[in-house]
């Protein structure tokens, strides 16, 4: 559960009070960090995962809350401040974050950042929104997720040694849940021949997973999610669904879910639900821990093939 | 030549969605072209416009109680816009204010009350579905709708067209024989309410007055007389249906603007080069005047 709601204003103002609010007097600071140290995760599914694994006396909290997208987050100078008196910073890497540097610096935090995504070797993102080169969506394969946790275990020791047991016991069952959640995904989808594991996702966020558990993720040619589409559009990705035997189109971003319905009708494919990729739902939601998310989103695919 | 067939015709015979749509745009037209003619001859070309924004509360009403429900949007909307009008015929009735005032008054606060009533649930998003629509995502009920409203419509004007026409032109002397004006108005708010519902459905409620009345308004330069006239107007309205879903489609633009677009054109064409006091022709005629 996050503390902060994500926040859209953001201008340079806000930035330069941001700096200012970091320089405020030590003492108030000083007093907040001594009640509970802080982590402080960049994104929800990043928090998820620490708190999993963290000593149960500290407390954590997400810069970007559940439902919200770290793409275009504006960080305010609550965030600056909340960084400030962290006891530790954790961001995912890869250039997901990629206004994290910025915010850590004018926040005037000192001390370690863990990238819980070292040690990958990132698959390449190609063109896909924004991220050139490195594909940052690592915690879409559990196996490479397991390797945030062993980040995350290390860099907490480090930090906190006093608090090493309870970390290591701690990332121990989880990376064990992990496991057997990973063969679980497995087992789902192996019962679906490898050639009918097609789908159209309109976020591009699943080559990890479609790379670790064997399904296409195609992307919608030429969809812009933010205007009205053109006729040739829509044929576009009618074609494209009957030539490449896409099974379902999860594209929730679309605007108009009767065209959505219209165009899986006319390609005969079917409809899938939510599939999330960069943030878990809000508390009580489908998602609303990392695992619960990874099992939504295979529960959610294999439905959709299988149907 | 067989590649141009191929253009005109292949999306049309490759795609469903593109054939229900040339369905529904032509169908609308049928239906709200004639209407369109009479609000022009009444000099009530605004009020399809401040009807169209009617709609919007009572669809967005419809919305929040059953979802993205098409009986639940059409008929809230129906109600609305109907509402609008009647409280405007009212206030003219009853106070020396004139029709346009209180209509633009009434669609304003109706207006007003739709943004308000789509942001207490939904996103912007579901406002953007409401004011565009979106004439490819038309459905077998919305489909069902729009014809069943169409041929309501003209089956209606057949019955009414004498009384319409007189209430038109000359009310006093419907009056004088005897005939009910205002039972004849109150059903051509009706027919333009209900036309304006089921194209907000396929167009948006923005585009579906531009299907109404762009081609009424580009009819009256090329023929004289009603029947005339609303014969044109549906001629131009299907024309620019088809021409602007093949624009959609080969220049990757949104269809229901292109639509409403090509009406456009075809307008300010008629206003340039129309057989009827077109601009272009007039000027012709001008020299003959000034060597009397």
């Amino acid at each position: 559960m996050s503390l902060i709601e994500p926040m859209t204003f953001m201008n340079r103002r806000n930035l330069i009070r941001a700096a200012a609010l970091a320089a405020l007097p030590l003492s108030a600071q000083t007093q907040t960090t001594a009640a509970a140290p802080q982590i402080v995760a960049s994104f929800s599914i990043l928090a998820d995962m620490v708190r999993e694994i963290a000593p149960a006396a500290l407390l954590v909290t997400s810069l970007v809350g559940p439902d919200a997208d770290a793409h275009v987050f504006e960080p305010t100078p609550a965030h600056g401040k909340r960084l400030a008196q962290a006891g530790l910073v954790v961001v995912n890497g890869l250039g997901f974050e990629g206004w994290i540097d910025r915010l850590v610096k004018v926040s005037g935090y000192a001390g370690p950042v863990i990238v819980s995504s070292r040690g990958i070797t990132p698959r390449d993102a190609g063109k896909s929104h924004g991220h050139r080169g490195a594909d940052p969506h690592a915690w879409q394969d559990l196996a490479l997720a397991r390797r945030y946790v062993a980040n995350l275990r290390d860099g907490m020791a480090e930090r906190w040694p006093q608090h090493q047991a309870e970390v290591k016991q701690r990332s121990a069952a989880y990376l064990e849940r992990m496991a057997g959640l990973d063969r679980q995904v497995r087992a789902l989808l192996e019962a679906i021949p490898r050639a009918q594991r097609r789908v159209i996702a309109s976020h591009d966020a699943f080559g990890y997973y479609g790379a670790a558990y064997g399904v296409d993720f195609l992307a919608p040619q030429g969809w812009n999610t933010h205007s009205e589409p053109s006729a040739a559009a829509v044929a576009r990705l009618i074609r494209q669904i009957k030539q490449d035997g896409v099974r379902a189109l999860f594209v929730e971003n679309i605007s108009d879910p009767r065209l959505i319905q219209r165009i899986a009708q006319e390609a005969g494919a079917r409809v899938g639900g939510t599939l999330y990729s960069d943030a878990l739902s809000a508390a009580g939601g489908p998602a609303d821990t990392y695992l619960k998310l990874f099992e939504h989103n295979t529960r959610t695919l294999v439905a959709g093939l299988t149907a | 030549m067989s590649s141009v067939l191929q253009a005109v015709v292949g999306p049309f015979v490759e795609f469903p969605f593109m054939r229900r749509a040339l369905v529904a745009t032509w169908a609308l037209s049928l239906g709200s072209a004639p209407i369109g003619c009479l609000l022009v001859l009444r000099r009530m070309s605004l009020v399809g416009d401040a009807m169209a924004h009617a709609v919007l509360p009572g669809a967005a009403a419809g919305f929040l109680l059953a979802g993205l429900s098409l009986p639940a949007m059409s008929l809230g909307g129906f109600v609305a816009a109907l509402a609008v009008a009647l409280a405007a015929g009212f206030v003219t009735r009853n106070t020396p204010q004139r029709e346009d005032a209180s209509f633009a008054a009434f669609y304003l606060i109706a207006l007003a009350l739709g943004v308000l009533l789509v942001s207490l649930r939904g996103s912007q998003m579901d406002l953007m579905h409401m004011l565009f629509g979106s004439v490819l995502a038309v459905d077998d009920a919305a489909l069902l709708q729009i014809a069943v409203v169409a041929s309501v419509t003209l089956w209606t004007l057949a019955l009414i067209y004498r009384p319409l026409v007189l209430e038109s032109f000359d009310p006093g002397f419907l009056r004088s024989v005897g005939g009910r004006g205002a039972a004849v108005h109150i059903a051509l708010l009706v027919l333009l309410v209900a036309n304006l519902v089921s194209a907000f459905q396929a167009l948006g409620t923005l585009m579906a007055v531009g299907l109404m009345m762009l081609p009424a308004t580009a009819a009256r330069f090329w023929v004289a007389g009603l029947p005339a006239m609303a014969a044109v107007a549906v001629a131009i309205g299907v024309a620019s249906g088809t021409l602007g879903l093949l624009l959609s489609y080969h220049a990757e633009l949104p269809s229901g603007p292109c639509i409403v677009l090509v009406c456009g054109a075809a307008y300010v064409l008629s206003v340039l080069f129309g057989a009827r006091d077109g601009v272009l022709l007039r000027q012709l005629r001008k020299p003959v005047h000034l060597t009397r």
